[in-house]
């Protein structure tokens, strides 16, 4: 599915002429490039599920960290490239800081993840500088607005959604997120199907070892995002293990007609 | 006239130079008796009408009750050129950040630009204001923020020159759980005597219910007023 620009994909500046700007497609690509991240929307908060590849032995555990912390209520799972993603977490977290300063309560989620776009469109418009090799997810919960989930892309579009997932598995994600009734389920049912999820759309094959990272923010934390408590995460990967060594078979079957 | 004003509290300027008489130096002051009441649903505010230049009374049919947004208003005590900038520039701000949010602001919000820009020009002005109106995620609200800058939300709260001789009454006579028309008489008879007593303060009483459905103004005249002594 590569196509390719010849001359026309050499900065942001330029379309091509069928009116593609091959830049922010090639940070697109950068992002499909990435393991997988998801979000999911429920009843009373949102949970994230991000399959970090652990790439050496080596690494300590629990380093690069692919979910953060943006304000007390609001987190951000990202996939791409992760100097990216962390400079754009700052940006998130100064207009969020600035916005309580400025009106004195907390940053509505939409209007976050419409500030940040801003910032990342701004990236797709000049030459001097390349787009975000990013996409990232926002998700938050206040007593207000309730739970709200928003994912932006290299292009510098927000997105609200009830389940979204980005990365290089997020097809198969998005098929197993399109099964679950998250409206009706609560975060701590969420957030075992979750990790169901991240197991599944792992690849044994071609992907080694991997950290499961999980958060939440809902009522069940009084409106805190935070990671995961520990014996919630084992519950939880234990279950999504289960699941997916029973049905392991049944999925290379369905491959076969492909 | 204005060229020997010293910066902060033009009330105290002196001038060595008597081309003209002190009164009419003095700043344009909203002398005033402001409050505002909370009820379950909206909230009533309440002004006197009188802006005075010293002695002499500039304005006595003035309204001292500023909407700032559709379902906000503030209530303006001190300069009066002071608090007509702040809400100028207040209003401004709520509404671009209104049209951003695709929403109705909140009356917090609006409360907080009000405290921003009072604290931090609390030198420069004289400005005690009182910030009332109707959101929808907690429907009636009054925050006070007077002159230096605090803020602070309360059931009820009055402001200006004449707020210090009703404090009594507004402790003794306000009760939680008031309906729109209770709110309404308790406010004119706390305007009324204040006016009654504070030199700086009077004309007419000018009222304004906020609720959900809107704006409702009202005016007591001067000899509509309720009378509290027998003389």
């Amino acid at each position: 599915m590569s196509s390719i620009g010849t001359g026309y994909d050499l900065s942001a500046s330029t379309f091509s002429p069928d009116g593609r700007v091959f830049q922010v497609e090639y940070a697109m690509k950068a992002v499909e490039n990435s393991s997988t991240a998801i979000g999911i929307r429920c009843k009373d908060g949102v949970v994230f599920g991000v399959e970090k590849l652990v790439l050496s032995k080596l690494y300590e555990q629990g380093s690069n960290k692919r979910i953060f912390n943006v304000d007390r209520h609001v987190g951000m799972a990202v996939a791409g490239l992760l100097a990216d993603a962390r400079s754009l977490s700052e940006v998130a977290r100064e207009e969020a800081s600035n916005f309580r300063s400025n009106y004195g309560h907390n940053i509505p989620l939409k209007h976050l993840s419409e500030r940040v776009a801003m910032y990342v469109h701004a990236y797709t418009l000049y030459s001097a500088v390349r787009p975000f090799g990013c996409s990232f997810i926002l998700g938050s919960y206040d007593q207000d607005d309730g739970p709200q989930l928003y994912m932006v892309d290299p292009s510098g579009i927000s997105y609200g959604y009830w389940g979204c997932a980005i990365g290089k598995a997020k097809q198969a994600a998005k098929t197993e997120i399109e099964k679950l009734q998250m409206k009706d389920m609560t975060c701590r049912e969420l957030v075992k199907e979750v990790a169901k999820i991240i197991y599944i759309v792992h690849d044994e094959v071609k992907d080694k070892s991997f950290e499961l990272e999980l958060s939440w923010v809902g009522e069940v934390t009084n409106g805190k995002h935070e990671l995961v408590p520990k014996d919630v995460r084992e519950e939880a990967e234990k279950y999504a293990k289960v699941c997916t060594t029973t049905t392991s078979h049944s999925f290379v079957f369905s491959m076969a007609f492909l | 006239m204005a060229a020997y004003m010293s910066a902060g509290r033009s009330a105290n300027a002196f001038s060595t130079h008597d081309f003209v008489p002190e009164w009419a130096q003095e700043e344009v002051s909203t002398g005033t008796t402001i409050m505002a009441v909370e009820f379950d649903g909206g909230v009533v505010i309440g002004a006197d009408s009188r802006t005075t230049t010293g002695a002499y009374i500039a304005n006595r049919v003035t309204d001292k009750l500023t909407p700032i947004h559709d379902h906000i208003f503030c209530c303006r005590s001190g300069s009066a050129a002071d608090t007509q900038a702040v809400a100028d520039a207040v209003t401004y701000q709520l509404g671009f950040h209104s049209i951003e949010l695709d929403e109705p602001p909140l009356v917090q919000t609006a409360a907080n630009l009000f405290q921003q820009m009072c604290y931090r020009y609390r030198e420069e002005l004289m400005a005690g204001i009182i910030v009332a109106g109707w959101d929808k995620r907690r429907g009636g609200q009054v925050y006070t923020v007077p002159m230096g800058g605090m803020i602070v939300r309360q059931p009820v709260s009055v402001g200006g020159s004449g707020s210090s001789y009703i404090y009594g009454f507004m402790d003794s006579n306000y009760k939680p759980g008031m309906t729109k028309e209770e709110c309404l008489h308790f406010c004119t008879q706390a305007l009324a005597l204040a006016m009654e007593r504070d030199g700086s303060s009077g004309g007419v009483a000018r009222l304004a219910a906020i609720t959900e459905e809107g704006l409702e103004r009202r005016v007591v005249l001067g000899h509509q007023l309720p009378k509290f002594s027998n003389t």
